[in-house]
């Protein structure tokens, strides 16, 4: 098995799960990082409590969130048409796993903001702070820490997701796997894609949770 | 002169799921420029709200706050993030960033207020030195004591060059000897900025060490005000009384007999008082409790005495014992 098409394809596979994953992740925090500022700062106990944009933005959430993935990849075909141009390959996945992606991002976005303490952000509005300052200097520069072990955690998922995107042709690891493994019985292969997705988790891992810990200045 | 801050009728009430809560009922007072003042009250007693309502962090449901002459209610959004710029605040819990150096802490209101990060760095460098901790500028709020985290928080309301300081329970996470310190850096800003101080506490020796001027509140009502020398010679309401009396409870135990609050300054402090009145009157009386603290710098004594059970002796007693322009008040024995 180990002749040059297979190595090539391979590491093509590596390359497309880390252009999949990484996109997404990016784009999943830019649509998933303000929709968690808006769901902390709208809420009950946030600076600017507003119950509908909070409720609205909450059921959003939580509707997409329940979607199964698989199910998505499907419901979410005619935007990644009309995005992407067509539906299958790496750059036509990136879609449904941002769909997916956000909502998971802002909850986890929301649930780091709310660790900070309530009298931090008390004591920047009593110095007379912005909300722009607030969110920025004090809610994000606060929960770094719980921010970066946040996007550790979103990047093996969305690496999860993709892979099972490859089940309609996704490309990638997944891809590789479900195509070699699955349909033509080539075990070793599919064996071969899961080591390289478990490495890919774990550098990925090891590299968030080394970030976190140097940013980390809470503990003496 | 306009006093600094001028609080009139002021209502706070919250709603709740066990119906509306009045944290602050008509509550009216006024604080002149340079003064330290003291709200005291129990736990519950809606001290954080009323001083939450001095800048705002709580809108009065009715009333008006003015400080430094401008009727906060009335201010934009925008005017009172400045204003309250002008007031600065420490809190029991220091409410430092956790991920800033004590210096990036004290740079923190020189950014909202605009000033060039170079020129923020060498200020907060002279307030973290006003404060006595310049050694620790580049350490990060983990790394520090309680009483070193609030000298950071004092320096950096001192960055916002504000006219008034608020204390909600500084010192209350603080052993006695830092609250000690912490209480002195207080005076010394009062005395070399000018800063009028607002401290609000549950303890009546924080008010006795550095307040010129005190309210008591309770259940959101303020019911007695005045100096703090009025307050702990002749407390006129039970809620003052508490405050005052609170940390001898042994006292409540003796029952039946008269008691007698007695206070005294530092001159009648020489004349043998209580002697003389055992000697005058050839009755004994018994001391349950004697000791002297020191109130806006002059000592104060204080000391309980049980009369004898005959009524004649005892109210002639009290009577010498006013004679001789001492404070006198009579105690009831549940108090404690």
């Amino acid at each position: 098995m180990w002749d040059n098409a297979t190595i090539t394809m391979l590491l093509e596979g590596t390359r497309d799960t880390l252009y999949m994953t990484l996109v997404s992740t990016f784009f999943g925090y830019v649509l998933g990082l303000p929709l968690g500022i808006l769901l902390t700062i709208t809420d009950k106990e946030g600076i600017h409590p507003n119950a509908v944009v909070y409720k609205v933005l909450d059921v959003i959430v939580n509707i997409l969130r329940s979607i199964p993935f698989l199910i998505l990849l499907i419901l979410v075909i005619p935007l990644t048409r009309l995005l992407v141009g067509k539906t299958y390959g790496s750059t036509a996945t990136i879609v449904p796993l941002v769909v997916a992606a956000a909502p998971f991002v802002a909850r986890m976005v929301e649930s780091s903001l709310k660790e900070v303490d309530p009298g931090v952000i008390e004591a920047a509005v009593s110095m007379g702070a912005g909300t722009p300052t607030i969110i920025w200097k004090v809610l994000l520069a606060e929960s770094r820490t719980s921010l970066l072990v946040g996007v550790t955690i979103a990047v093996g998922t969305i690496l999860g997701y993709s892979a099972m995107a490859g089940t309609v042709g996704g490309g990638g690891l997944g891809d590789i796997a479900i195509r070699y493994g699955y349909y033509r019985y080539q075990t070793d292969i599919m064996l071969v894609t899961i080591v390289i997705l478990v490495v890919l988790v774990q550098i990925l891992q090891g590299i968030g949770m080394m970030l976190s810990r140097k940013l980390d200045k809470r503990k003496a | 002169m306009e006093p600094m801050i001028q609080v009139e009728n002021l209502c706070k009430s919250f709603s709740t799921k066990n119906g509306t809560v009045e944290a602050a009922r008509n509550i009216s007072f006024s604080i002149e420029k340079g003064e330290i003042f003291g709200i005291i009250g129990l736990s519950g007693a809606g001290k954080s709200t009323l001083v939450r309502c001095l800048n705002l962090l709580e809108r009065p449901t009715s009333g008006t706050v003015r400080v430094n002459g401008k009727n906060l209610t009335e201010l934009s959004e925008k005017e009172l993030r400045k204003e309250r710029q002008n007031i600065g605040m420490i809190f029991q819990h220091f409410n430092l960033l956790m991920q800033r150096t004590a210096l990036d802490n004290v740079c923190f209101p020189m950014e909202i207020a605009g000033i060039s990060k170079k020129e923020a760095r060498k200020k907060a460098l002279e307030y973290l030195k006003v404060v006595g901790l310049e050694e620790k500028a580049l350490s990060y709020p983990s790394q520090l004591s309680g009483g070193q985290k609030q000298r950071v928080a004092i320096a950096r309301v001192l960055a916002s060059d504000p006219k008034i300081l608020l204390c909600d329970e500084a010192t209350s996470a603080l052993d006695p000897q830092t609250t000690k310190a912490i209480l002195e850096l207080i005076k010394e800003i009062n005395r070399d900025y000018g800063i009028t101080v607002v401290v609000i506490t549950h303890e009546m020796s924080v008010v006795q060490e550095i307040c010129n001027r005190v309210a008591v509140l309770e259940s959101g009502t303020l019911v007695e005000s005045g100096t703090v020398e009025e307050l702990f010679r002749s407390p006129k309401t039970e809620a003052a009384r508490r405050l005052v009396f609170s940390g001898r409870t042994q006292i409540q135990k003796m029952e039946g007999k008269r008691l007698v609050r007695v206070t005294f300054q530092d001159k009648s402090s020489f004349e043998p008082v209580i002697a003389n009145l055992v000697l005058t009157y050839r009755t004994p009386v018994n001391i349950l409790y004697a000791d002297t603290k020191n109130i806006g710098g002059a000592a104060e004594g204080e000391m309980i005495l049980q009369l004898p059970e005959i009524e004649e002796i005892a109210d002639k007693m009290i009577q010498y014992l006013k004679d001789t322009n001492m404070g006198v008040e009579e105690l009831k024995s549940d108090v404690g």
